[in-house]
This record gives C-alpha cells, structure tokens and sequence, in this order.
C-alpha cells in the first residue's frame, strides 16, 4: 500500500484546518507498520483515506496499481471503540459484513476465529454483556472473518486498561504472525508501537508530516517482558527525544 | 428513494453517539414503569383492582346513588354482556377507523421522517408546520371535514391520520437524527450502500424513538377516532357514547367507556411488547 503526497484540509467554522501536508509512505506487504504521533496530528485524518472512507486535498494512494478512491474489499477497519452495533449479539455483529457483501456467512472461518480469540460460546451475547477486551476482539473477527489483506487499526485498544491493553498486544502480534496480514495501526503510546511494530512512522504535530521512520528489529514473538529490557527502554527514550527535540 | 436517503460521506471527528435525542429510557421507559414486575407486584395490582371495584360496588349500595347518575360496577358487568351483540359492530368500525387512519398517518409520518432528516434545511422549515400539527386538535377540523365528505368513514379516517401521523414523525425524526457516523463509517468500510445504511444503520439505530412515537401517535389515534364519532358520526363507539348517554342508559355507557378503556391498553402493552423486542437493547 501506498501513499504519495497526502495533504488534507478540513472547512472548519473557525476556517481552514490543515490536517495533513505532503505524507508519503509506502507500507510493505504483510508488514506490522505503526503510526506514532500526537493527538490532533492527523493520524486519524490519514487512515480514514486508506480506508478510502474520505478524499484527500492532494495526493494519492494504492493498493497495488489500483488507487482507493473508495473502501476496498481487500481493506478492513478496526475503529478506536469496538463499535459493535448494540442491538445485534456478537454473531449477528460478526455477520454484518457478509449481509452487507450480501454474501452467506462463512461459518468455519466465523468459529475458528471465535475459538481463536477465546469467545467461542458467547454468540449470542449483546455487546453490553461483554468486557471492552471482549469487544474488541469481536471487532477484530468481524474484520478478519471477511479475509481481507490489510487491516487499518485506529487506536484499537486506547480505551482498555493496561492489563487488557498488554493482553490484546499479545494477542494482535500472535494473529499477525499467523495470518500474515499488513497491519497499519495507529497509536500514541510509544510502548504500544514498539512493541508491535516492525516500522513506525512518527508524525510530527499540525500539520501532519512524516517526521522520521523507525525500524524496529526486536526479535519475535517479542513477551510483555521486553518491555522492561534496557534495550527496549533505550529505544523508547530514543523516540521520545525525536518528539522532544522536534518541539524546541 | 435510494437517492432521496443519500447519506453524507461521513467525516469522522464527531464523537459516536454525540447527536442527541431522547433515548428509550428517556421516551418509553417514562412511558412505562420501567422493568418487568415480580408476581407480588402483579397480586398487589390485581388486589388493588378488587379493592376500587368491589369498594365501589359496596358505596353505591350503601349510599343508594340512582343508576343514572353512577351504575354499579356488576350493572355495567351486566350491560356489557346482554348489549355486546348491540355494541360490537360499533367496535369493529371504530378499530378499523383507527387501523386504517393510523396506518396512513403512521406510514406518511415514518418516511416523512426519514427523508427529511437527511436535509437539514428542509427539516428545519418543515418542523414548526409539524409542531402545528401535533398541537392543533385535529378533532377541530372533523366539522369542516363533515362538510366536505359527509358523515361516512372519511372524515374520521382523515382526521385519525393527522392526529398519529405527525407524532409518529416528529419522534421518528428524533431517532433519525441520531446519527452516529461511527458506525456509519464501518459499514461503509465493509461497502454497504446508501440503502443498506438506511436499513441496517439508521433504522436500527431510530428504532427505540420509532415505538415511542407509534405508540403515543396509536393513542391519539384513538382519542381522535372516538372524539370523532361523537362530533360527526353515525356509528362508532364514540358514538354509542352519544347515544346512550342522550337516552340515559348508564350501565351501557360505562360498559363502552370500559371498552375503550380495554383497547387504550391494548395498545400500549401491545407496543411495550414491540419495544421489549425490537429495541430492548437500550435499556
Ligand atoms: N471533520 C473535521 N472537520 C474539521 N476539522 C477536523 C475534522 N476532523 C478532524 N479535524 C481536525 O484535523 C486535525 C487532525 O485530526 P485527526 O483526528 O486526524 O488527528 P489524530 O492524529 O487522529 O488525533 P487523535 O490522536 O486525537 O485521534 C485535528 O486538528 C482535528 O481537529
Ligand atoms: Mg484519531
């Protein structure tokens, strides 16, 4: 996937918002790409183009050859809430995508899945009964039940407390590494993206720009325990500094 | 259609749920008494019920009130059933005038709903002519409308129908209004079309404020329609109301007024039950 030039103004009341100016980058296949920044960066601003749920004010993007001008069947995202609609149960949730592709349910897929993430048995249970973690990962089967090849997530797991939060991390690493998808995912926690990530963009404040590109070659499957390694303490303060030094 | 629900793209920054908007906890439940009951609660209704009818029954007898100024709840008992053969025709045209009537107006109201939310510079000329609607008693138009249709079933049908339709829209409108693009975005992620949105998004989503408005338009419906048959009506419960008052037979006045009193409920239980099923999840 692909980016070239992304630039996005908003017609806010107060006037002109300049969301994103002149982002490139190309994501590489089945790879784990983070994007770092801080709120307000456009980060959001540019998945929802990925997506190609809105236009850009300039530049373009590809999968592949083809440019996404509209949401591709090959491309699925995974918002900041489940944002499971509450008045279907987990299946019906889990279903929407077929209804909406007007295609029947593959149900093998559906349940291994469901067995995958750990809600086999809690089909018919409403969202409300089920923990935000729970949620969460029922918007992750309804992404991947349908198969696409990239998964956008935006800030899947910031409204989950810390310990949910390393859980899905785990979790989201061990469904990649099986799955191969190229995942783009957005956060603001530096931890969070170097944990996953093989690559992270850090985007710099309004308008959004890409700052600077960081590999991240920690071996995998990288433990919750790496995280209290020098070597991946050393890294964070690293990244902080680029944020920091950007400021002043 | 399709094109007439057009929904903008969504730009995303709203936060989900922000629109407003009576919730069913704030509309039906107000309506309702909330939750299910405990079968004391129901033995304590019911004993109520024994109590206010057998207390009456007992006042009456002691104080020797004239059955033309109150019957007793056993003469109404009485007259309910050796008039039923009388009565019931009465009662079938004044159901069919309010199904038919509420169907038109419940109909019209709906889809006026729906397309106007999508426009809101429609919306916002159109609502005070709605508000007008919903606060003129419609029953102050049913003269005039005798004048023009006669004293057939129309002018109460039409009368019926502006009395729901313009409930049912303006609480439908309320549902609709409550967009949240959130999970608008996410079918259209999936590629859902203008018309699937409309379907499994806003539908969905306007549901709870929907029964809310069907039900309290179903029972002005029914006001409507009696007033109606009293005002300018040859048949009709309302008008059997006319009738037996004007002859005096209390006990069979009290026996309609009881049946309507049957149906009002009726209604509402029948769209609590709708609610309990169709939009349970708000509770
Ligand atoms: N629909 C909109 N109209 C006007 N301005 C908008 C709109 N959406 C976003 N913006 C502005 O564009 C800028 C970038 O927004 P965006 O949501 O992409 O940032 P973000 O990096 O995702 O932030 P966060 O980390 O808070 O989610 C912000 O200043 C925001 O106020
Ligand atoms: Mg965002």
């Amino acid at each position: 996937m692909v980016v070239e030039g992304a630039s996005k103004f908003y017609q806010a009341r107060s006037g002109v918002v300049h969301a994103l100016d002149n982002v490139s980058l190309e994501v590489r296949e089945g790879e784990f790409l983070c994007i770092l920044g801080p709120s307000g960066c456009g980060k959001s601003t540019l998945l929802w183009s990925m997506a190609g749920l809105h236009g850009l004010s300039a530049g373009r993007i590809r999968l592949g050859q083809e440019p996404i001008l509209k949401p591709h069947p090959e491309i699925a995202m995974i918002f900041q809430e489940a944002n499971l609609l509450p008045w279907r149960n987990l299946e019906k949730n889990i279903e929407l995508p077929f209804e909406l592709k007007r295609i029947p349910p593959d149900t093998a897929r559906i349940n291994a899945l469901l067995q995958r993430v750990g809600l086999k048995g809690f089909e018919t249970k409403m969202p409300r009964e089920l923990s935000g973690g729970m949620q969460q990962r029922a918007s992750i089967v309804r992404s991947l039940a349908v198969n696409p090849s990239v998964l956008l997530m935006d800030e899947p797991f910031g409204a989950l407390d810390a310990f949910t939060r390393d859980e899905m991390n785990l979790l989201i690493q061990e469904i990649w590494m099986e799955t191969q998808k190229t995942i783009i995912f957005i956060t603001h926690s530096i931890v969070e993206a170097l944990f996953l990530a093989d690559r992270i963009v850090v985007m710099s404040a309004r308008p959004g720009r890409t700052q600077e590109i960081v590999d991240v070659d920690l071996p995998r499957p990288r433990g919750v325990d790496v995280q209290s390694t020098p070597e991946f303490i050393e890294r964070v303060n690293a990244i902080k500094a680029m944020i920091d030094h950007r400021k002043a | 259609m399709d094109s007439q629900l057009r929904d903008q793209i969504p730009t995303f920054g709203a936060k989900p749920g922000a629109a407003g908007g009576a919730s069913l906890s704030g509309g039906l439940t107000s309506l309702t008494s909330g939750g299910g009951r405990s079968a004391f609660e129901t033995f304590i209704i019911i004993l109520v019920a024994v109590v206010i009818i057998g207390g009456t029954e007992l006042l009456l007898g002691i104080f020797q009130v004239p059955q033309y100024i109150m019957p007793k709840p056993s003469q109404i008992g009485m007259a309910l059933i050796t008039e039923w053969k009388f009565i019931w025709p009465h009662l079938v045209v004044t159901i069919c005038e309010l199904l038919i009537g509420f169907a038109i107006g419940a109909s019209i109201g709906f889809v006026l709903a729906a397309v106007i939310t999508q426009f809101p510079f429609a919306e916002k000329i159109v609502t005070p002519y709605i508000l007008l609607l919903v606060t003129t008693p419609m029953l102050a138009l049913v003269p005039l409308l005798v004048l023009r249709f006669g004293f057939g079933w129309e002018p109460r049908i039409i009368a019926v129908a502006l009395a729901s339709g313009p409930m049912v829209m303006i609480n439908s409108a309320t549902g609709f209004r409550r967009v949240d693009l959130a999970k608008i975005a996410l079918a259209r992620s999936f590629g859902a079309s203008t018309f699937q949105i409309f379907t499994k998004i806003r539908i969905p989503m306007a549901m709870p404020m929907i029964i809310v408005g069907l039900m309290v338009g179903s029972i002005f419906g029914l006001l409507t329609t009696v007033g109606a048959e009293m005002v300018g009506g040859a048949e009709g419960l309302g008008n059997r109301l006319n009738y037996y008052s004007s002859m005096i037979r209390m006990p069979q006045f009290f026996a309609v007024i009881t049946l309507l009193a049957i149906i009002g409920i009726s209604i509402y239980v029948f769209f609590f039950w709708v609610g309990k099923k169709w939009a349970n999840w708000e509770a």
